[in-house]
């Protein structure tokens, strides 16, 4: 066995496919997990649902058994990377221990934005982006008591659902005029805000946060209009911000994300990057993109590992998505930006299934579908092939499913 | 210890111990099985962790679920005993398992 060493920094989604595709690419050599969280690496998106609802243990929840990193020849090293020092190829952790390498990965992925308001560091007061997040979630969610979430976004609202199921009962804040406002059509935020209504939440909409009252502990949520709002517990789900101190203090571009290539190289052409951490000129879009999502997480990790092993490989794949909320299971294909027509395919106002098409001079950029997985396979289909699509027959296709 | 095999698509086999409780898809990715990739980690929503369960195998192993369904009936490569292998709970008592991968995951 060659003597060089890969190291990957974070190990999560991204990490995780990272070390296994660089083992089934063939790297010859050592292979470093580094991660600053003390367990084995794990799914996240279950945490605001099956996990937060206690229907999934944190050892289902590990995305690799432990043995599979053994039989791997994958090292998990506990750490926190503090300093990455190009010019002798070396990682500062923590510890003050110095780690060399021949190849570098960083996934260090989101942590979330904090809420900026009087009273937020209370006790009582959470985020949700870590399983040891909803340890202290869970032992603070008794049914009975009240629970108030800012944000309505996926996470808030996933979380809202979770916790109705645990017997909770539920408010959630929202800033904006509608839950859901960056990412979808108006009428599909209608959608969950009446899905939500019913099911017992408080949602809110044009609700800021003015702060968190209290004694030791949060005891109500004051908004801007002078109202206030009973908490006994506070979740905070107001967006992510991408980790990427260490990727600046090496002196490496860094806009909304670090920047990478189509073959998730960083400015530095010897150190890839994968995962929330990143953000890339996406040329169906037009833009510089950063995604927030574990599908992504994983194309880009299987990209970059492709190119530490020298393979010619392109992050290539269509953005997608999914959101579990009750009985609801949302599955998003492509990205809706930019988009200036929709096409709704049942009603999102009376049914518990719809699809709602995002079009843009007439080509489909993506579709949010609801409990209609077979839709989600063919828009995913149609999306990737760019194909200009007769908004009457995606209609139309409603109507016939309709009566089914 | 209880083995499934899974053949890919040009023939080559990789066995893997099953777990009691595991999902098929686990057990693949637990053990490296090249072409079994679990993208939505066990949501049955990304569907290259599809499998061809062996016929003889087809009535213990089950059959799919209405969601499962839904997503395996768009996909060409689908066949009457495909199953998506993170929706499969794995069970020791199948010792001498087949799957065949499809030529999509090859
Ligand atoms: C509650 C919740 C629900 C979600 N639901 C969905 C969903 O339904 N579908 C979906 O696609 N996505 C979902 N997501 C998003 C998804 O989890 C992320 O896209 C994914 O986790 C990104 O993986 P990553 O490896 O890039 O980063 P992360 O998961 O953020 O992991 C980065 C890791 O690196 C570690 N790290 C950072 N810096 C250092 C350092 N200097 N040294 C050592 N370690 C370091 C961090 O501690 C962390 O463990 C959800 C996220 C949350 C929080
Ligand atoms: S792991 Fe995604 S469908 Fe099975």
């Amino acid at each position: 066995m060659s003597s060089a060493r890969a190291v990957v920094v974070g190990a999560s989604h991204a990490g995780a496919q990272l070390v296994t595709s660089l083992r089934q690419g063939g790297w010859p050599g050592e292979i470093l997990l580094v991660g600053d969280e003390p367990v084995l690496p794990y799914q996240r998106p279950p945490l605001s649902k099956a996990y937060l609802a206690g229907k999934l243990g944190l050892t289902e929840l590990a995305l690799r058994s432990e043995d599979f990193y053994i039989k791997q020849d994958i090292k998990r090293v506990a750490a926190t990377v503090e300093e990455i020092d190009r010019s002798a190829g070396e990682l500062v952790l923590g510890t003050g221990d110095r780690l060399t390498y021949d190849a570098l990965a960083l996934c260090t992925g989101a942590r979330p934005r904090r809420l900026r308001a009087k009273g937020a560091d209370l006790d009582g007061v959470y985020y949700l982006r870590r399983s040891s997040d909803v340890e202290g979630i869970r032992e603070d969610a008794i049914p009975g008591r009240n629970a108030v979430i800012v944000g309505g976004g996926y996470i808030g609202l996933e979380t809202a659902a979770s916790l109705r199921a645990l017997g909770l009962h539920v408010t959630v804040l929202e800033a904006a005029d509608r839950v859901l406002e960056r990412v979808t059509a108006p009428k599909v935020s209608a959608f969950f805000t009446r899905v939500h209504q019913s099911e017992g939440v408080d949602v809110r909409t044009n609700a800021l946060v003015e702060a968190l009252v209290g004694d030791s502990r949060v005891r109500e949520v004051v908004l801007a209009s002078g109202e206030s709002v009973v908490a006994d517990l506070v979740i905070v789900g107001i967006g992510i911000e991408p980790t990427t101190e260490l990727a600046e203090a090496a002196g490496l571009v860094v806009d909304d994300g670090i920047l990478i290539d189509a073959h998730a190289r960083t400015s530095d052409p010897t150190i890839v990057a994968a995962g929330d951490c990143t953000s890339q000129d996406m040329p169906r879009y037009g833009r510089r993109i950063r995604l927030e999502s574990v599908p992504s997480a994983v194309e880009q990790a299987k990209v970059a590992a492709a190119t530490i092993c020298g393979k010619d490989k392109e992050i290539g794949a269509l953005p997608w998505f999914w959101s579990d909320q009750y009985d609801l299971k949302l599955k998003i294909a492509g990205l809706n930006t930019g988009y200036d027509d929709i096409v709704l395919n049942g009603d999102p106002l009376s049914d518990r299934d719809f699809t709602c098409y995002y079009l843009r001079g007439g080509e489909l950029l993506a579709a949010d579908c609801v409990n209609r997985p077979r839709d989600f396979v063919t828009s995913k289909r149609m999306i990737a092939q760019g194909d200009r699509v007769d908004p009457g027959a995606l209609e139309r296709t409603v109507e016939s499913r309709g009566t089914s | 210890m209880a083995v499934v095999t899974f053949m890919s698509y040009d023939g080559d086999e990789h066995e893997a111990p099953l777990e009691e409780g595991s999902s098929l898809m686990q057990v693949a990715t637990n053990n490296a099985i090249p072409g079994i990739d679990a993208d939505c980690g066990g949501e049955a929503a990304c569907g290259p962790c599809h499998v061809i369960v062996d016929p003889a195998w087809a009535d213990k192993v089950g059959r799919s679920g209405p969601e499962e369904e839904e997503m395996l009936s768009m996909n060409p490569d689908r066949q009457p005993t495909s199953r998506l292998s993170c929706q499969v709970k794995a069970s020791e008592s199948w010792d001498g398992l087949t799957v065949q991968l499809p030529e999509s995951q090859w």
